[in-house]
């Protein structure tokens, strides 16, 4: 772990973070840290508290236990301030559909209290490529262009903590590219981003990821460590004739002791297991099939991920009993 | 394939609906609680007869007639004699101040004068600014005069009750004297105006911001709930101004309503009343979950306005509980400062008391509003 910008005081550090709405626990005993200048990806299936959790950091939300400091600034007491340097962007879009591109920057402009707000505001349509359309409503902008609004709306206080909210749910993949070399760009600049998201790719672009489920953090680190860490071994099963069916094998497979992972890849299975030795036991009755040929290879994140929620799904269960 | 009409499909289409109205429980609670509201206002809080009105007599004969008359007045359900007073001058301020409904005077040698048959003035002033507040007592007061004095024509004076009345009753409807209701109605519509659209246009305000998701940008930025409310406000006191405008050159120079005092304080008191108004519709929007509720609420809120503020009927005619009420709601004071200044000349002492009434309204629903804004999303 040698990134750039890793000395200095994490930005973010707080320490068992809880938050309960009527009795559900929708963010149990989070801790997290996050180095400035990193990227750090925040993963979890729907519902697991990333949105919650965001809320928290800034202000929107008050934890029912635990604490922690943002920017240096006690996330209890010190909301107001951290507001201040914190730029958000919400999962829906949430700049005014009725108001044009440069009305909505300059808006945000004013509230911020930003001296030269001509300045400003000509400086991030210029810088994200939206000077030609600044007169344009937000609403008839298309998801990529409102994206690109959002960022710039939310980077335009100069915050020194950007934190986006699946800021690429629904853009098409030219847009996320693009998207992310800004985020890059904004990272180099010293800006510390989380950023939470569904998407594989994008987590393999972050310094950092922290993955949670059910409100509990279940991995963090970069994404070789977080790989690593969660022990899997995976096999992929490639069909050899044409009637060798896949999914025939993932059903002969499936709750077979050792076997926890099983996802189909048109004519490949892939396979996995948290026990080596005795997934390998398991397989070597089926691998006699000549049907199908064998290779062990490297888990792919997802392949971590799914793995790492059926485990603490079944834990979360098991809690309930 | 499939038939332009089918049992089913309708079947599943009414369980759909049935679903979400009982999801949406404010909305049901409303659609009973405005039924509910309604039969108890129209049934028990209004009566168009009022009784019981606030009457003061100038008794200068202190004769034996004058003192049966004011028993007689006493006893009849139309007038609660409160008050005697001295002069002229007192009774003039007390009905331009809205205090008295009635001012019965009897004038010095009265008794004797109908004693001797010669059929003296016995006059009583209205407030007439609600025609409707008064007729009804006026209509009877001839009769209830008349039936006083009869008692006392005994002897040599029984002839007087075979002839024509033994005396002659003035009525003076004062401030709206060919009881013109344009006159009462048209200052009173620029309130109800004011008080639709402006709480409507503000608990619209809030909740949208919401319904639209812009809520959640707006309170990660450094905006503190006061300049939220005041910046959400202040538009609206412009569009409020010109409705104000709109309607005072109508009721002018359309209907004719006549401005007796100072239009500068009709417009003075407009500000305040808007405001009020607006800070009303804000702290219903924070109230509201979403915009539905808030148009809701703001029904609920106009009804008990109109029909308990005396724009529609006579306050005095509501019982005590009502005119409560009423004494709550932003309208009535409005309704009484723009009546009293264009009808009656009320100067600045006058309404005072009303304008500190939709100052203290005022401040008190504002200080809900900015109490109930929440700065999280909690």
């Amino acid at each position: 772990m040698s990134a750039p910008g890793e000395s200095g005081a994490p930005v973010i550090a707080v320490r068992g973070l809880t938050k309960r709405f009527g009795g559900r626990t929708v963010v149990d005993r989070l801790s997290l840290a996050v180095a400035p200048g990193r990227i750090m990806g925040f993963l979890g299936p729907n519902g697991s508290g990333k949105t919650t959790t965001i809320r928290m950091l800034c202000g929107l939300l008050t934890p029912d236990e635990g604490e922690g400091t943002c920017l240096g600034l006690d996330i209890r007491r010190d909301a107001a301030a951290i507001k201040r340097q914190v730029g958000y962007m919400t999962q829906k879009f949430s700049y005014y559909e009725d108001m044009s591109v440069e009305e909505n920057l300059t808006f945000v402009a004013r509230v911020y209290g930003l001296s030269g707000i001509r300045g400003h505001v000509d400086a991030a349509l210029e810088r994200l490529g939206l000077a030609d359309r600044r007169r344009q409503l937000a609403g008839e902008l298309s998801g990529g262009w409102k994206q690109r609004l959002a960022l710039a709306a939310s980077v335009l206080h100069a915050p020194r903590l950007l934190l986006l909210d699946e800021p690429t749910a629904g853009v098409d993949p030219k847009a996320r590219r693009d998207f992310w070399e800004q985020i890059h760009q904004l990272a180099d600049d010293g800006i510390t981003v989380l950023v939470s998201t569904h998407y594989m790719d994008e987590a393999e672009r972050c310094h950092q990821i922290a993955y949670i489920a059910y409100g509990q953090l279940l991995a963090e680190g970069t994404v070789a460590e977080v790989v690593a860490g969660a022990g899997l071994v995976t096999y992929t099963a490639s069909a050899q004739t044409p009637r060798a069916s896949v999914v025939e094998l993932a059903r002969r497979l499936r709750g077979l002791p050792g076997i926890d992972l099983l996802a189909p890849f048109g004519a490949a299975l892939h396979v996995g297991g948290g026990d080596a030795a005795l997934l390998e036991q398991t397989l070597a009755a089926v691998r006699a099939d000549a049907a199908f040929s064998w290779r062990r290879d490297q888990p792919s994140l997802e392949d971590v991920f799914i793995h790492l929620m059926g485990r603490s799904r079944d834990n979360f269960q098991g809690a309930g009993l | 394939m499939s038939a332009a009409f089918s049992l089913r499909r309708m079947l599943a289409m009414i369980g759909k609906e049935f679903v979400q109205m009982r999801r949406d429980r404010p909305t049901f609670a409303m659609m009973v609680g405005i039924p509910l509201l309604q039969l108890v206002l129209f049934g028990f809080a209004i009566n168009s007869d009022p009784r019981h009105l606030p009457t003061a007599v100038l008794d200068a004969d202190h004769g034996p007639f004058g003192r049966a008359l004011v028993a007689a007045l006493e006893a009849s359900t139309y007038f609660d004699v409160e008050r005697m007073v001295a002069s002229e001058a007192e009774a003039d301020h007390l009905l331009a101040r809205g205090k008295l409904q009635f001012m019965v005077s009897i004038p010095p040698d009265f008794s004797r004068q109908v004693a001797r048959g010669d059929h003296p003035a016995l006059l009583v002033e209205a407030d007439a600014t609600d025609p409707a507040a008064t007729s009804g007592a006026l209509n009877t007061l001839q009769e209830l005069a008349e039936d006083a004095i009869a008692p006392d024509l005994t002897g040599p004076l029984a002839l007087l009750k075979a002839g024509p009345p033994p005396f002659e009753l003035r009525i003076h409807r004062r401030y709206n004297e060919e009881a013109v209701s344009q006159y009462n109605v048209v200052p009173g519509l620029m309130g109800v105006v004011l008080t639709m659209t402006m709480v409507m246009m503000t608990a619209l305000s809030v909740t949208r911001e919401r319904d639209r998701g812009t809520m959640e940008n707006l309170l990660v930025m450094p905006l503190s709930p006061l300049e939220i409310m005041v910046g959400k406000i202040t538009p609206y006191v412009l569009v409020g101004y010109l409705q104000v405008a709109v309607i005072l050159a109508a009721s002018l120079w359309v209907f004719h309503v006549p401005l007796v005092g100072n239009l500068l304080l009709v417009m003075l008191s407009s500000v305040l009343y808007i405001i009020a108004n607006l800070a009303v519709g804000f702290t219903f929007s924070t109230l509201a979950r979403n915009q539905t509720q808030a148009l809701q609420l703001t029904l609920f809120y106009f009804l008990p306005s109109i029909l308990l503020s005396g724009f529609m009927f006579p306050y005095r005619g509501m019982p005590v509980w009502a005119q409560t009420i009423g004494e709550i709601l932003p309208l009535t004071h409005f309704m009484r400062i723009v009546r009293g200044v264009m009808l009656k000349g009320n100067g600045w002492t006058d309404i005072a008391g009303e304008v500190g009434m939709l100052a203290l309204i005022l401040l008190v629903v504002s200080v809900i509003a900015v109490r109930r804004f929440r700065r999280t999303l909690d």
